[in-house]
């Protein structure tokens, strides 16, 4: 009888230790979807080359800066501003990648906070000293911090005189190289981190807990999709969350042509990632479109991968007819921006409720039981 | 010649097996306690979060800031003295007093197992647990007694049996039996399970696991009641219990129902048992058994009896009251607790709130994760009950703010059993007019699809 009880019981520690074990075993077989392909396909083709675009053209947007801060001419001025414009495109390609060395530095904040905080900036300046790692100072840095310096101070010779003749010239130029620094920096260790340890880590760590990759970045990718694009980008300036609409609040307000270019460039990556189409190319690999497919065929549910195609489609169409500058679309007509959003909106259903119930995926998971 | 049911309530059992069940019991709680604060919930749970959502009466029930803590402190100490049976009758009453404080705190927690836990408590209380093997017999050699009314531990067997038999019958509809949902949704996801990843792949194992687990939960009563079955009736409790706690996060659940299990054998095993834990800890069973005079037990007709059985009767009716409603009970979840529904639905949701100004008709967005949890986020969002609850809770906080003429609307989205997810709540509803009360809740959009069975 004590025999039957030990060996019932080391059959429990033995399934208890299984089940509280993280991730062992691999995928397997061909009939069922790779999980750990698909984090291959993602790492090495989406967003390492992601990066490997974003970085260098941080690298010319630091270069510029110290051209322009040596010496302060229209020419330097404009030649800055379109490579803070490509810098910038760019950085939508990566911004949805929140996880791992990005998520630790909060790469995101750092890189693009707006609406920028002109006080905080000017303080900072007067101070002569800052820490660009503090939370504080989220909203004094990055992109946002740059379209202030460079298209927020006026007519152009306004802007050359805040480098030159301004009382506070020398420091004012010092802020704005370390600002290119601070991006160019940041980046480039990020990236650093994939190449080196962070690419395998994340391709291995490809079980189906909640902590592994694939839950993680959807959940990052639907946060970003979710917060970032449809609220930040439209949704917000539109006044969807307030009682007026708040065009202070749009991204790049001060470049005044630039809000539209971002948000669709911001939009056709969150697709494109969605599709597995690579950074470089359109050769596709697997994907949550497929990984949705695949799933259906056991299921013979609705075609969501299609729906969510077709959605994002919408939402480009809806997208490409407002104004390049957000802020006259809504002072003029903000319905249009209203109905933009609304399409991004439908996505958000699809994406969160739909594809994470068919994925099995929970939603910024709250370690807890179930029964 | 006595009534049947005089004679039944006269007839008396050995006590072990009460014994060892109150020892199980309270040890398991324990662990449940620690493992609880351990994993660092009581903090995420139920003091970080700003708002509470509270079941329907017990909105008085909230947690209590660091004092919380006391309250699994008290809650894991009295599952000690349960253990024990170490002044049992108050240790039992504080143990289910806590607990039940705790589960009621906070809705979003709702499992059907913590529920279970609660009522076996209550049940305890009126049971005589700690005649035998315990502190308090030890002490009290006059109440110690080798014997207990035969209904003490059929109560027990009881309300098992209807846990397994609801569960069960819960399971026949359409979308467990003919569909393989939610299996089939959660099963694929565990590809990366040692040995068994790949067959969760397949169709026919999804079918496999659904028909198999209904099947299983009906007829296990049966075989556990039956003394020829019984083994075998063990053996897939622990098999099937061991498999879920495999395949999905339910906690301790799976070893509960398995040490509860135990219930159902006979003196002469419990016994084993019992010397077995007395070789463990040292202690000389043979001499406490000798110390103990009482041999028969008198009580009969007790208040005790009536109690549980009206508890019993209780719970035979309570998961039928789904029927009084209109709709489907997996969309509008109105009679979905309490009713041993056990992993019946993958349901997800999405809702957005809107704060409307009735006179100028100005409008604004909530965002939801300013006042909720992501997983508060995540049940509210399905859940009618939860969905009124949280806007007028937004009320309260607008209003506060200085809002005048205020109006709450929710745009939502439900998802169930990998239906593409459809309009939940009617969006022209102001849901600050509505009340959370047992009457139907006609503000739920109609589901548009059938799940046919119980």
């Amino acid at each position: 009888m004590t025999r039957k009880i030990l060996i019932l019981f080391a059959f429990i520690a033995v399934a208890y230790a299984c089940s509280e074990s993280d991730d062992t075993g691999s995928p397997g077989t061909n009939d069922s979807f790779d999980r750990s392909l698909m984090l291959v396909h993602w790492a090495d083709n989406i967003i390492i080359p992601s990066y490997q675009d974003f970085v260098p053209a941080t690298v010319n947007l630091r270069t510029s800066t110290t051209i322009f801060v040596d010496e302060p001419t229209s020419t330097s001025l404009n030649d800055l501003r379109q490579k803070w414009e490509t810098a910038y495109l760019s950085f939508q390609n990566v911004s949805m990648f929140e996880i791992g060395p990005a998520e630790m530095v909060r790469f995101r904040d750092r890189m693009n906070t707006y609406p920028t905080n002109i006080s905080e900036i000017s303080q900072l300046i007067a101070n002569g000293t800052y820490d660009f790692s503090l939370p504080s100072t989220n909203d004094a840095q990055g992109f946002p911090a740059m379209d202030y310096l460079l298209n927020g101070l006026g007519d152009d010779s306004e802007t050359l005189a805040f480098y030159t003749t301004d009382t506070n010239a020398e420091a004012n130029r010092n802020f704005l190289a370390d600002l290119a620094n601070a991006i160019h920096t940041l980046s480039e260790n990020v990236l650093a981190d994939w190449s080196s340890s962070f690419r395998d880590d994340f391709v291995n760590n490809d079980g189906s807990s909640a902590s592994a990759s694939v839950d993680k970045l959807t959940n990052d990718y639907i946060f970003y999709y979710e917060k970032a694009l449809r609220a930040g980008k439209i949704g917000i300036p539109a006044g969807v969350f307030s009682n007026d609409p708040q065009p202070q609040t749009v991204e790049a307000m001060y470049a005044e042509d630039f809000s539209k270019a971002l948000a669709m460039e911001s939009l056709q990556a969150t697709e494109r990632f969605f599709k597995g189409q690579s950074f470089n190319g359109n050769q596709v690999g697997p994907s949550y479109e497929a990984y949705l497919d695949f799933l259906n065929t056991i299921k013979n549910g609705e075609d969501l991968g299609s729906l969510i195609n077709s959605q994002f489609t919408k939402a480009k169409t809806e997208l490409n007819e407002l104004d390049d500058n957000f802020v006259n679309q809504i002072e003029t007509d903000n319905s249009k921006m209203l109905e933009a959003y609304d399409e991004l909106q439908r996505n958000v259903i699809l994406l969160k409720v739909d594809m994470l119930q068919a994925l099995s995926i929970d939603v910024d998971y709250v370690d807890s039981d179930g029964d | 010649m006595k009534p049947l049911l005089e004679k039944y309530m006269e007839k008396s059992t050995e006590a072990a097996p009460l014994a060892v069940f109150r020892i199980f019991f309270g040890v398991m709680m324990f662990f449940s306690i620690v493992r609880f604060w351990a994993n660092g919930w009581i903090s995420t749970l139920y003091i970080e979060p700003e708002f509470h959502f509270s079941y329907y009466g017990f909105e008085w029930v909230k947690p209590m800031g660091a004092f919380t803590y006391v309250l699994f402190a008290v809650c894991g100490l009295s599952a000690i003295a349960v253990s024990v049976g170490y002044k049992y009758r108050i240790a039992i009453v504080a143990f289910f007093l806590s607990f039940t404080y705790i589960e009621l705190m906070d809705k979003t927690t709702y499992l059907n197992h913590y529920y279970f836990i609660s009522c076996l408590a209550f049940l305890m209380i009126f049971l005589p647990a700690e005649r035998y093997f315990s502190v308090d017999a030890k002490h009290n050699p006059e109440k110690a007694s080798f014997y207990v009314p035969q209904w003490t531990i059929d109560t027990i067997k009881i309300l098992l049996s209807m846990v397994y038999l609801y569960a069960g019958l819960a399971k026949l509809n359409s979308d467990w039996l003919l569909k393989a949902m939610p299996l089939k949704i959660w099963l694929p996801s565990k590809y990366d399970i040692p040995f068994l990843g790949d067959l969760l792949q397949q169709e026919w194992v999804h079918y496999a696991f659904s028909w198999g687990g209904a099947v299983y939960d009906l007829a296990i009563p049966f075989l556990l009641w039956n003394k020829r079955t019984r083994w075998f009736g063990f053996a897939l409790v622990v098999v099937f219990h061991v498999l879920t706690r495999v395949l999905f996060p339910i906690g301790m659940f799976p070893f509960i129902m398995i040490v509860s299990a135990l219930i159902f054998f006979n003196a002469g095993f419990h016994h084993k048992v019992l010397s077995f834990v007395s070789r463990m800890f040292r202690i000389s069973k043979d001499i406490w058994d000798a110390e103990i005079n009482t041999v028969k037990v008198t009580s009969s007709r007790s208040f005790q009896f009536y109690i549980i059985a009206g508890f019993l009767v209780f719970q035979l009716l309570f998961p039928w009251r789904y029927i009084l409603y209109p709709g489907e009970l997996f969309w509008t979840e109105e009679g979905y607790r309490f009713s041993w529904r056990v992993m019946l639905m993958e349901k997800a949701g999405y809702a957005q709130f809107k704060i409307r100004d009735g006179e100028t008709g100005k409008q604004f967005l909530v965002n939801n994760s300013d006042f909720l949890n992501p997983f508060q986020e995540k049940q509210m969002s399905f859940q009618p009950d939860f969905i009124v609850e949280y806007a007028h809770f937004l009320g309260e906080h607008f209003s506060s703010q200085g809002h005048e003429n205020l109006e709450v609307y929710v745009e939502s989205y439900v998802a169930l059993n990998g239906r593409l997810s459809r309009p939940y709540i009617n969006p022209e509803v102001n849901l600050l007019e509505v009340e959370d009360t047992f009457a139907p809740k006609d503000w739920i959009l109609p589901f548009n699809d059938t799940i046919k069975g119980l």
